[in-house]
């Protein structure tokens, strides 16, 4: 799972659920893998996230270092290439590979194996 | 008449790992998902040279997925088949997996995804497989989750096997239930081989529906046209398709892809495309 996917990711699903958002991630295995990077991409990409979501994410799988806690404290930055890399790194290159999500309100976990997270749930919670 | 195979089983037991591999090593069956995910990629006008966050409903091993990274996108999938996503796996996929089932809604926040195709998932739905299934429940929570995962404005293509008339009015139904504008495409609809059903799925207001494919012409002529060998016009040939047979060709293919477009690729060799064990 990327953290791209992670960032879209919610468990409203779940019956009486209503946010679900954003999932807490517990990582027991991340992996780094190169994937190409795309300016426009990227910028648009950055319009889409929630960046305090990403950040969390990206906290706890050991790689907050790589970006700012607020996206405010970076001017233009569509206009910066380094900035930009870093976050196309951080949502497209990070993967985690075991581990768990968890529904921030119910504490339902969702298991990560093999790079897949089971968004599977039982009968009787939807 | 063959039995439908959502007659059979439900889905993740139909496609266990037996079926899995020999699906994902039918050159024909190969042919036939690829030729309808590039069309479901042209019904899905994107705007031109962008490079779009997407979804697979009903991803299976990645062979749709596949034509999606061949125009440049990223994408999730979504499957119920642990063992069709072990084989997407395997095959290195660029795109994003997770295991869970549409018919319980889609786990995604309000306006991710720039569009979303489904190829030949949807008829899966219209079961109940379940003591608890209900197909018109399962397919509101289907639509609706996704018309709030999709950015205002964009499309979704889903490409499916209707068994009936009943059973495509419940899905138009649903589906402008959840506030879909849209209807059916059907390509070569006088032909019984080659003909193609296409729901087009629009959030931003209704606009026209795209033209579908062999309206015209005889039913002969179609059937020896046939659908695979429709190539989306104006675009060139990506595939040769003959080559992915086996999941060894599917790998080599991607790899002199992109050595053409000169990106970083693992050199070839006897462990190529094998099966890993273990983790790195
Ligand atoms: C014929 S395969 C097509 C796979 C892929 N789209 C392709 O073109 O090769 C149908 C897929 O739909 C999946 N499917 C069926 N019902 C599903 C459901 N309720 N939720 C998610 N996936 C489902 C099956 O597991 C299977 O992988």
């Amino acid at each position: 799972m990327k953290l791209l996917t992670h960032n879209m990711l919610s468990s409203r699903c779940i019956k009486g659920v209503s946010v679900g958002y954003p999932l807490k991630i517990s990582a027991k295995n991340v992996r780094l893998v190169n994937c190409d990077f795309d300016t426009d991409f990227t910028v648009r990409i950055i319009q889409k996230l929630d960046w305090n979501a990403l950040w969390e994410a990206a906290e706890s799988v050991g790689h907050a270092d790589d970006i700012p806690k607020n996206l405010s404290d970076i001017d233009d930055y569509d206009k910066n290439d380094e900035f930009l890399r870093k976050v196309h790194h951080v949502v497209l290159e990070v993967e985690v590979i075991e581990g768990e999500l968890e529904c921030p309100e119910t504490g339902r976990k969702f298991p990560i194996e093999d790079g897949v997270p089971n968004m599977l749930l039982n009968e009787d919670e939807v | 008449m063959a039995r439908r195979p959502e007659h059979l089983a439900p889905p993740e037991i139909f496609y266990g790992v037996d079926e899995s591999r020999k699906y994902t090593s039918n050159s024909r069956m190969i042919d036939i998902q690829l030729t309808m995910s590039e069309r479901a990629v042209e019904l899905m006008a994107l705007p031109e040279d962008r490079h779009c966050l997407l979804l697979d409903l009903g991803c299976g091993s990645g062979l749709s997925g596949s034509v999606l990274e061949e125009h440049g996108h990223t994408w999730v999938g979504v499957d119920i088949s642990k063992a069709m996503l072990d084989v997407a796996r395997d095959r290195e996929v660029e795109g994003d997996l997770l295991l869970g089932d549409l018919g319980q809604g889609l786990p995604f926040r309000a306006g991710a995804f720039d569009g979303a195709i489904s190829i030949s998932a949807l008829q899966w739905l219209c079961n109940a497989d379940k003591a608890g299934h209900k197909p018109a429940k399962r397919l509101l929570a289907f639509f609706s989750s996704l018309y709030a995962s999709l950015s205002r404005g964009s499309r979704a293509v889903l490409q499916f096997y209707p068994e009936n008339n009943q059973q495509t009015e419940l899905v138009m139904a649903q589906a402008t239930r959840a506030g879909f504008f849209g209807g059916l495409v059907i390509d070569f609809p006088h032909s019984t081989k080659a003909k193609k059903v296409f729901l087009v799925l629009m959030t931003g207001g209704a606009q026209a529906l795209p033209q579908a494919l062999g309206t015209g012409a005889s039913e002969q002529e179609e059937d020896q046209v046939g659908y695979s060998s429709e190539r989306v016009r104006g675009k060139p040939q990506r595939f040769q398709r003959k080559g992915l047979k086996n999941s060894r060709d599917w790998v080599q293919e991607k790899k002199e892809r992109r050595r053409r477009q000169g990106k970083q690729t693992a050199n070839d060799s006897k462990y190529s495309a094998r099966r890993r064990c273990g983790k790195f």
